[in-house]
């Protein structure tokens, strides 16, 4: 197991390179000069630009900003935000439990009702229930969830008035950050009526971003159940007279579970994608508005940083599920 | 031996294959619809402007916001009401769909043809391209898509063009590790060792020989990505990021209409509901392209 780790960590090195080139370049890719680019509407005198030049090491030959680069992240130095003049890192860290949260949220909503709607379709083949949620579930493949998130507001925030339309509580709630999630930082304080605006502030944005997950783990799950329960070893459990829903959950289920699985994490990406669109939907503080804001008002800075960090964040996710993977089916770890 | 006697049927029937294969689509009621949908929108995309009731900017300042007649509007002529300058949602809708259908035909036709090559080519030499090629497409693969194409149109300038552009940037590595997966099982085939040893070149090999074999799941990916293209051109225009008002590409209508949630809500409903009909109806023929083009499913 811990060979098979390894393996994966070395064959992960290039791409950590790949994404520190990347973001490395984007600077540098944008048309005009970075300095005048940084600099915006207000432009810099000649000797500030010379200052500002061997400030930010602009004068070096290209393979040493680089290194200067890879060497400033390693240390934890992401820069300095251009709009805000705080870290980078101080930012994004404040601003990435917010994503976390929503994400989990979104993600508990579509394993929650996806795996179980899966399941039921697979048993049901060919019923009214499975047209149905099969129906629905390439709906919510096909959904542009952008829009899906103002029809929600339009119906649940305006039409019933049951949500609010932005933000992660109401403002007139106080009380220490702990964890960064609302939700628990809520309880720990032992305020229920935080919790609760909390969690209704997250329910709307969570169901827009779970949205298409919850449709492609649905129709995951059926498939994965479907062949498995072709199989011979189903044939075999049933024929022994076990009880239907000891083959389902046990036998055919288990199996299944598998690709189900890496559905999931393959999900996380795009969750990072989604939380772009829900988070600008619902202003909700989190690093995929943060993302937009800093891309509108050109501050390329905290866009780089973001996108090392998310292209990170993203491929370390993605190695945790190809271990856990590797945990469920022992096969793979042989190969 | 046994590879011969099982090669033999199959090699003379390209004709009955493309029968078969509707045999299978056909069976697929949600494929049928999706294809009929997608051939009307293809016909409104090409007859735009003697279908639509009005040209795609023309406002009529006095019926700013009308509601559609079914809701209450009482200007018949506006199907689908008018938007915050007095545009006919109706025309514009249908104009939008010329976007969306471009939109979906340029980004795939671009990265499947550069997936398609960067794949035979990585399948097919194996080596340092090889290991060159995949860990370009892994970076590529490790951002978010959708960020990935943001930051390209950051880079390259807001516009309809250079969003296509990012998005089949972003789009193609998923063609190139198809391709690549597909020539690996091909290349050690009887058949390209046979074409090789009659002296094919190595294009012949790549494009002519080994391709045309590796075309079932291309075809299905291509249908994916034709709805992703859609569906991400019209976010990055809901972003401000891609086509530019006054343009009627879809995305680009709900962005101004975002202001309008509460008092105008056929504006933000319409073009989402034109998003959603062109994605599925794609999707739709995806899933039976799929089921059709899957020996393992047909079978079942």
């Amino acid at each position: 197991m811990l060979r098979f780790i390894l393996q994966k960590l070395a064959l992960i090195v290039p791409t950590i390179i790949g994404i520190t080139i990347a973001s490395f370049a984007f600077i540098r890719l944008l048309p005009g000069d970075p300095i005048l680019a940084m600099a915006g509407q207000h432009g810099v005198t000649p000797a500030r630009y010379e200052i500002l030049k061997e400030q930010f090491g602009y004068n070096l030959p290209i393979w040493q900003q680089y290194f200067n680069y890879v060497a400033g992240v390693l240390h934890g130095n992401f820069g300095v935000s251009l709009a805000t003049k705080r870290p980078v890192i101080d930012e994004f860290m404040t601003l990435f439990p917010a994503t976390v949260e929503l994400a989990l949220f979104a993600m508990l909503i579509a394993v929650a009702l996806g795996i179980p709607a899966g399941i039921f379709a697979a048993i049901k083949r060919g019923s009214w229930f499975d047209q149905i949620t099969m129906g629905v579930a390439l709906t919510g493949y096909s959904m542009p969830i952008f829009w899906w998130g103002l029809l929600l507001i339009i119906f649940f925030s305006g039409y019933l008035g049951w949500t609010p339309v932005s933000g992660r509580i109401a403002l007139n709630f106080f009380f220490p950050r702990v964890t960064g999630f609302m939700l628990i930082d809520s309880l720990i304080a032992g305020n229920p009526a935080a919790f609760v605006s909390a969690l209704r502030h997250l329910i709307l944005p969570a169901i827009v971003l779970g949205t298409i997950p919850l449709a492609v783990i649905a129709r995951q799950t059926r498939s994965a159940m479907l062949e498995v329960l072709g199989e011979d070893y189903v044939r075999t459990a049933r024929a022994k007279g076990l009880e239907p829903g000891r083959v389902v959950g046990v036998h055919a289920f288990r199996n299944a579970l598998i690709p189900v699985v890496t559905t999931i994490g393959l999900q996380v990406g795009l969750l990072m994608g989604g939380a772009i669109l829900t988070e600008t939907i619902f202003s909700w503080p989190g690093i995929g508005k943060w993302m937009i804001d800093s891309i509108s008002k050109r501050d390329y800075v905290s866009v780089q940083s973001g996108l090392l960090l998310i292209g990170l964040i993203v491929m370390g996710v993605n190695l945790l599920v190809d271990i856990l993977y590797a945990v469920i089916n022992p096969r793979i770890r042989v190969q | 031996m046994a590879t011969e006697i099982i090669a033999a049927p199959t090699a003379p029937t390209r004709f009955s294959g493309l029968r078969e294969f509707w045999y299978y689509f056909s069976m697929n009621r949600g494929a049928v619809i999706g294809l009929v949908v997608f051939v009307l929108l293809i016909l409104v995309a090409i007859f735009a402007p003697l279908i639509a009731p009005f040209p795609a900017d023309q406002q009529f300042r006095d019926f700013i916001r009308m509601a559609p007649p079914f809701a209450g509007g009482t200007q018949p002529q506006f199907l689908l009401g008018t938007d915050e300058v007095g545009r006919d949602i109706l025309s514009r809708l249908i104009y939008g769909a010329r976007y969306s259908l471009f939109i979906g035909f340029f980004v795939v036709t671009a990265a499947l043809f550069t997936g398609v090559t960067l794949g035979l080519l990585a399948g097919y030499f194996r080596g340092w391209v090889d290991a060159l090629i995949m860990r370009v497409m892994d970076i590529i693969l490790a951002f978010p898509s959708l960020l990935l194409a943001l930051v390209l149109v950051a880079i390259l300038g807001p516009g309809l063009f250079n969003a296509m552009l990012a998005i089949a940037l972003v789009l193609q590595p998923h063609f190139a590790r198809l391709t690549r997966a597909a020539v690996l099982s091909e290349k050690s085939r009887e058949y390209v060792t046979s074409a090789k040893v009659a002296g094919a070149g190595n294009l012949r090999l790549m494009f002519i020989t080994i391709l045309p074999n590796c075309l079932g799941p291309l075809i299905v990916q291509a249908t994916l990505s034709f709805s992703n293209a859609i569906l991400e051109a019209a976010a990055l225009g809901f972003l401000g990021m891609g086509a530019q008002p006054p343009t009627p590409e879809w995305g680009t209508m709900l962005a101004r209409a975002r202001e309008f949630i509460t008092s105008a809500w056929w504006i933000v409903t319409m073009p989402g509901l034109a998003i959603l009909i062109t994605v599925l109806a794609i999707n739709l023929i995806g899933d039976g392209l799929r089921d059709a083009l899957d020996p393992k499913l047909k079978r079942s």
